[in-house]
């Protein structure tokens, strides 16, 4: 539930947005989140419909893209991604590792109609 | 109406991540170690800090801030009756505390004396994970009940810690916990990450972690 904190910073954030750049009408709002990041669409969507309700976003979709983890083997060096669990390098059996992405919680762009 | 893509590629977390900065700057300034114990509800968290702060009793001056999601004060109780200043905050339901929470802890205490402030996280292995409180360190607490598991179901919290307590290692021989497979977790996540075994009720292992946090502490408070 830790989603909802941040769906209120996502918020205000495009709203900053949105108002700098004179947005009448907001059309989308693209949001990415990286698999390592703990955050579920659902609960982002669910507390999204809830708090922009009577705002400038209350009509535009929330559109959510995944970025899969991505990690670097520090011992032979292969980059390689995260399909589900996580798992020593699939090329050396190392568990040295440093994680490149799938941390996002990003605010991508917006579409708007000024 | 014309129509117009922005782009901007902002981390939303920046807003927290701001105030966690400068609770940093300000512990730094004040020459304060400050850790964020992370773990889950029945880990030990507060019985371990008892312990610590009973340990370190005329080495360190100590202060924490404990969070709760209720405004209950059992806590907070247990740790005042250690004669140190504690400040408890309620997050009101909210699952985890945020930088916000922790400044306004901060301007409840006086930590002129204080060489080490202990904050006790709400008990959850997920939402703090996520927000940086401008602690120095972060400690999560596992223990054996919990299952040598978790390092594998809670990634991110077991991730960004520097450093692990083991908790009621006292139950061992009566628990099937494969401590390899949880090193193993450990070691994937965090490689060479400081883990200390300990008990709460026993005290056994405890002389490591208080060597390794008071070393911590003596470096900091310099």
């Amino acid at each position: 539930m830790h989603e909802l904190s941040v769906t209120q910073s996502l918020l205000e954030a495009a709203s900053d947005y949105a108002k700098k750049h004179k947005a009448k009408t907001v059309l989308s709002v693209n949001l990415i989140i990286g698999d390592l990041s703990g955050f579920i669409d659902e609960s982002v969507q669910f507390y999204w419909d809830y708090i922009s309700k009577q705002t400038i976003f209350e009509n535009s979709a929330l559109n959510i893209q995944h970025r899969k983890a991505k990690l670097f083997c520090n011992a032979c060096e292969e980059e390689f991604f995260l399909e589900r669990d996580l798992i020593p390098c699939p090329n050396c059996n190392s568990i040295n590792l440093k994680i490149i992405s799938g941390n996002e919680f990003q605010l991508e762009s917006i579409e708007i109609e000024t | 109406m014309p129509k117009n893509k922005i782009r901007i590629v902002e981390n939303i977390l920046n807003a927290n991540d701001q105030v966690a900065q400068e609770n940093r700057n300000y512990f730094d300034s004040k020459n304060i170690f400050a850790i964020n114990i992370m773990a889950s509800p029945g880990s030990g968290k507060t019985s371990v800090i008892l312990k610590t702060i009973e340990m370190l009793d005329g080495i360190r001056h100590i202060a924490v801030i404990e969070g709760d999601t209720a405004p209950v004060t059992i806590d907070s109780e247990r740790i005042s009756q250690k004669n140190i200043p504690v400040v408890q905050i309620n997050t009101a339901g909210n699952c985890h505390l945020d930088a916000l929470m922790v400044r306004r802890g901060i301007e409840q205490l006086n930590l002129d004396q204080v060489d080490l402030l202990i904050i006790e996280n709400v008990g959850n292995l997920i939402c703090p994970a996520v927000f940086d409180l401008g602690a120095q360190y972060s400690i999560v607490i596992a223990s054996i009940p919990e299952g040598d598991d978790k390092p594998y179901k809670y990634p991110n919290i077991y991730r960004g810690m520097d450093c692990l307590l083991l908790n009621k290692i006292d139950l061992l021989p009566y628990q099937d916990f494969n401590m390899q497979y949880f090193n193993q977790g450990i070691n994937i996540l965090n490689p060479g990450v400081e883990i200390f075994p300990l008990s709460a009720k026993t005290g056994e292992g405890f002389e490591n972690w208080i060597k390794w946090i008071e070393l911590k502490t003596a470096q900091k408070s310099k």
